[in-house]
């Protein structure tokens, strides 16, 4: 070969990087290992994670234990999904793309838009891309976000919001853990580019969109709403209220809990916003002979092509995920999504009375709830000991509920495990 | 083509179409708490009237469906994809088989790090081989694509320079850069502004030295470039940088060039992104997912995105060191998104890094330059060379660059047809209409992974469809032909967008 | 349709075109630059009652690959566009000339016409002499 290339040596074909800027020593990095080994070795580290096969877990707080049905794995470990690029060929990709097109059909039936994205990175990310298109479209700098919607969100709105200088402001939750209407309406004024509400909120309130949405939406600034897809079963949906554009994390819908990702985000806008949508966006059309096939479409939105003066910078986005998302909710169906979000909803309102601790939020709820715990640190150590992880601790997030525990209730949380859970509550009392 | 036996194709059908009232794959968990009415748990107005209208369809029905929908895929794992700046390298099973372990896949984010030792340990190493590949000391894990790493450069850029009390406006980029860094330089609230490309595709220094100034932020640049050349004045380009008091920004796209040879951080670099679904096999799944990660220089660090990954040493020296997660950060940039970044796309770059080792990082570099060498080498032969003239002729790093000019101006063929012509094949084509600095581009990365065999074929291939279009220019122009569709009409879906499927008749759902 | 460059209009060098009626004018763009951008898929038409300057962009047309700024070959103001391009923006490529125009604009400064190329010296730009 190197003599194909006209080279003596390997060397000569770097002769262009400057001795200066070679390394001259070896990657001090551990050598090579056999597949064997690394397999060892990975299998060791994961064995000092407690997984949430290993314990009984009510941790939720964003990312959820959902049962992952066998197809979802099957199809999804398909070298025809899992090796190929981003489908810029569309003649070789129409598996991907219909996926995509499926997907964004998904989207808009849950959220009640006609508009949907192929994928975002996550939930928190996409929330903060919802605020570029604001500033986009408004021309206004000034965002007023509820604190109900999830910590990380308002983390990622605010650090996006360091580059369009943009001011991120928050409006508390009242006393039954719900957006405080009253102060939301007063934040927002005429400069205020979008008003971000999530649903439930990050406590599991269901939150009362109606007179928000007609507060949020007074002064023209636009509405985003940040929803949980395992809730639109039962949950009207955003699109129902005028939202502007509902965003959301999708790891619950058949993906992995993989310490937090990837999953991937969802995007769904009304119609008028499609040209300044962020992302990868599938479409119909027909071939040279009429047939029906798909393609990446309203490309001149992206970086590649609008390059400085593109709606987002976006490219890689989360496809596989995605694609396990639609595989999942094809597998839950028309039906399916009602019933498991009923099921949750009884589920959690059934926990909070066993539990019998004081509510933080005592409002309607679904899939999670706050309540307060005296000695959290004590109640957390007996829950351990008997094998459950008993949910997420507030007080790094809300200072104001320094006592908090968020318990999160998916459908493999049975009645029996909640029993358990209770006892512990009941066993703390006696100690008290 | 003429004389082709027309075969029968199925219609397509989505799996909307596919839906019939009463199907069903899920069966629901037995209802062990008391059956309340939804109307007592949830306000009139909150409860949905109308379930939102996903497919009706049995598992057998879904499993055919989709796995019909994936023979319509060409992947990596079927044949070569030689996608420039995409690093379509092969994808180790292995790394597949160990983020699916269940202490990793079966993770909560959540967990207290007490119980998540390994997956902390795990990411604490990743990080410190990034650092050592990238000559850089710290390393955030965090951002989920190139893309949102590029984000996260600007913005530590910005808090680096406002930090020092001063307001930068510009950043710099060459005109040869990827769309997503001028697109980044918007969304990060700066103004771009075009650097040149000198004769021989290096930045054109004196271009630099005339918009270099106390008003720059940063240089945004991959090297080597996107023509695939390592620029050699990079040392000084890093001083007309830095003498202003700017930053360096180094798009890893490029990276699998130079692992082990030479170090952005030692070529004057302040802040590096990788794309661990380019350099480190984490498969591309058709868009996703990746992971960006982003390594910096002391001066960057305090504005590292927050959580950060720490390892603490025992108190008593004896012990073995605990991981944890520091959420105070007092100068970050604070989150990109949530949780601590695509933890399942880390595992599989650290299997990949402790499979290959440092010395066999450095045997993936050599190899793939040297396999884009070879394949030059083979695609400057006559007669392709005539129709398919090497952009810049120089040695070239792991990919390269061809102009189509040649063709369409002596054989009526544009790329797009060369590339759909390859498709009939069965090799992806390369990367094609970038970068943009040179007309008709066909740009092409082998990478390591391949074969003198597959490299020696795809020559070949090259050279049967321009012996072909010498013949039949028509041929090229229409094809392919052999594929699940032909050309498709992207004017009109563009026109006319249709990005949904119409609600079925009898879904229940009509609107 | 043809390749060609009427003789009753007037041409900027970015490839655009005025229709010259007294202090009003239509604008558009040439059949080279519609051959340059490929099929059309989007035109936004500005709002009636902007002003416009000669030699900047007032809009934005969009083929499936490509975004191009749309120049003003004259300053003015306004008057109408052609909202029928929202929905067949394929008539920029089918009819340039006509069906394709997009936008009337109430001339500020007439005298600028005297800066635009007549057809032959436009032709001549694009190597079409």
């Amino acid at each position: 070969m190197l003599a194909a290339i006209g080279v003596g040596s390997l060397d000569e074909l770097f002769a262009e990087i400057p001795e200066s800027v070679r390394l001259r020593r070896e990657l001090d990095l551990p050598p090579g290992m056999s597949e064997q080994d690394v397999f060892e070795h990975l299998s060791e580290l994961a064995a000092r994670n407690r997984h949430a096969d290993e314990e009984v877990t009510f941790v939720g707080a964003g990312a959820y234990d959902h049962y992952v049905p066998a197809l979802v794995d099957a199809i999804a470990s398909r070298s025809e999904f899992l090796t190929p690029y981003t489908p810029y060929q569309p003649e070789i990709s129409q598996g991907g793309l219909q996926v995509m097109f499926e997907f964004q059909t998904a989207i808009s039936e849950l959220t009640g838009l006609p508009v949907a994205n192929a994928s975002m990175y996550d939930g928190p990310s996409s929330v903060a891309s919802a605020g570029y298109l604001a500033k986009l479209e408004t021309g206004r700098a000034r965002f007023v976000i509820s604190r109900g919607v999830h910590p990380h969100s308002r983390q990622a709105l605010r650090t996006y919001s360091l580059g369009f200088a943009a001011e991120v402001v928050e409006t508390p939750l009242d006393e039954r853990g719900a957006t405080d209407l009253d102060a939301l309406a007063a934040a927002v004024d005429g400069d205020t580019a979008a008003v971000f509400l999530q649903q439930p909120n990050f406590l599991g309130t269901v939150e009362d969109l109606g007179p928000l949405a007609e507060a949020a939406k007074r002064t023209g600034a636009l509405l985003v709403c940040s929803v949980d897809p395992m809730t639109l079963g039962v949950l009207r949906p955003p699109g129902d209220y005028g939202v502007d554009v509902a965003v959301g994390e999708g790891q619950p819908l058949g993906n992995r809990l993989d310490f937090g990702g990837p999953s991937f985000g969802f995007y769904a806008a009304q119609e008028r916003f499609i040209r300044r949508m962020p992302g990868r966006i599938a479409g119909e059309t027909v071939d040279a002979e009429g047939r029906r096939g798909f393609v990446l479409t309203l490309q001149t939105r992206e970086q590649h092509i609008r390059r400085e003066r593109a709606t987002h910078n976006i490219c890689t986005s989360q496809a596989l995920n995605a694609l396990m998302g639609v595989v999942y909710l094809a597998w839950l169906g028309r039906r399916g999504i009602v019933e498991i979000g009923e099921l949750m909803l009884r589920r959690t309102h059934y926990a909070r009375t066993a539990l019998g601790l004081e509510p933080i939020n005592p409002g309607p709820v679904v899939r999670e709830f706050a309540v307060r715990v005296p000695d959290l640190d004590a109640f957390f150590e007996r829950a351990r000991a008997n094998g459950i992880n008993p949910g997420y601790r507030l007080g790094r997030d809300y200072p104001e509920y320094a006592d908090g525990l968020l318990v999160a209730i998916t459908e493999r949380r049975t009645r029996a495990q909640i029993d358990a859970l209770a006892s512990l509550v009941a066993r703390q009392e006696v100690h008290a | 083509m003429s004389g082709r036996t027309a075969v029968p194709r199925e219609p397509t059908l989505t799996i909307y179409e596919r839906s019939r009232e009463g199907r069903r794959a899920f069966t629901p968990p037995r209802l062990d708490v008391p059956e309340t009415p939804i109307e007592e748990l949830l306000p009139h107005d909150a409860i949905r009237r109308e379930p939102p209208a996903l497919p009706e369809v049995s598992e057998p029905e879904i499993v055919r469906h989709y796995n019909n929908l994936s023979r319509k895929n060409f992947d990596l794992d079927t044949g070569f994809y030689p996608l420039g700046s995409c690093t379509m390298k092969h994808n180790p099973k292995l790394n597949e088989r160990v983020a699916a372990l269940p202490g990793h896949a079966r993770l909560h984010p959540l967990q207290d790090p007490e119980y998540a030792q390994g997956a902390l340990e795990l990411m604490w190493n990743l990080e410190r081989a990034l650092s050592e590949i990238s000559g850089l000391p710290h390393v955030s894990l965090q951002p989920s694509a190139g893309s949102h790493g590029e984000l996260a450069g600007l913005l530590l850029t910005r808090a680096y320079h406002e930090d020092r009390g001063e307001r930068r406006h510009k950043v710099l980029t060459p005109d040869t850069a990827h769309g997503t860094n001028p697109a980044t330089v918007t969304m990060a609230g700066y103004e771009v502004v075009k650097v040149g490309t000198a004769p021989d595709g290096g930045v054109d220094l004196d271009d630099l030295r005339a918009k270099a100034s106390d008003d720059v932020a940063c240089l945004m640049l991959t090297n080597p470039n996107t023509l695939g050349l390592f620029d050699r004045n990079i040392e000084e380009i890093a001083r007309i940088v830095h003498d202003v008091g700017g930053t360096l920004y180094y798009d890893g796209a490029n990276l699998n060039a130079v692992m082990g040879i030479s170090r952005p951080g030692d070529m004057g670099f302040d802040i590096v992104h990788f794309n661990l679904h380019k350099t480190f096999t984490q498969p591309h799944g058709g868009g996703g997912p990746g992971a960006g990660p982003i390594a910096v220089s002391d001066r960057i660090e305090p504005y590292l995105p927050c959580p950060r990954v720490v390892r603490r040493e025992p108190a008593n020296g004896k012990d073995a060191p605990r991981f944890d997660l520091e959420y105070a950060c007092p100068k970050s940039i604070g989150r990109l998104r949530g949780f601590h970044g695509n933890f399942g796309v880390f595992v599989r770059a650290y299997a990949y890094i402790r499979s290959v080792g440092g010395d066999g990082l450095r045997d993936v570099s050599e190899t793939a330059v040297l396999n884009a060498n070879y394949l030059r080498a083979l695609l400057a032969e006559e007669p392709i060379a005539e129709y398919l003239p090497i952009a810049f002729d120089r040695t070239c790093m792991h990919e390269f660059v061809l102009s189509g000019r040649g063709a369409r101006e002596k054989l009526g063929i544009k790329t797009l047809d060369i590339a759909k012509r390859m498709l009939d094949h069965r090799v992806h084509p390369p990367t094609v209409y970038f970068p943009l600095l040179v007309d008709e581009a066909l740009m092409i990365e082998p990478t390591e992974t391949e074969t003198k065999e597959t490299l020696d074929r795809f020559a070949e291939i090259v050279r049967e469809i321009l012996e072909e279009a010498k013949e039949d220019p028509e041929i090229a122009r229409n094809a392919p032909y052999s594929t699940p569709v032909r050309r498709l009409d992207e004017a009109r879906a563009a026109r006319q967008p249709i990005v949904r499927q119409p609600r079925q008749p009898g879904s229940g759902a009509e609107r | 349709m043809e390749e060609t460059y009427p003789d009753d209009l007037r041409y900027h060098a970015e490839h655009d075109w005025a229709r010259i009626e007294g202090d009003h004018a239509t604008f558009g763009v040439t059949w080279y630059a519609q051959d340059q951008l490929g099929e059309v898929v989007f035109f936004d038409p500005p709002e009636v009652g902007t002003e416009v300057v000669a030699g900047q962009a007032y809009a934005e047309v969009e083929s499936v690959k490509a975004v191009s700024d749309v120049i003003a070959p004259l300053s003015g103001e306004i008057v109408e566009v052609n909202e029928a391009l929202r929905e067949s923006p394929e008539r920029v490529n089918d009819d340039p000339y006509g069906e394709g125009w997009m936008v009337k604009v109430r001339l500020s400064d007439p005298a600028e016409v005297d800066e635009l190329m007549d057809a032959a010296a436009y032709r001549e730009t694009i190597g079409k002499s």
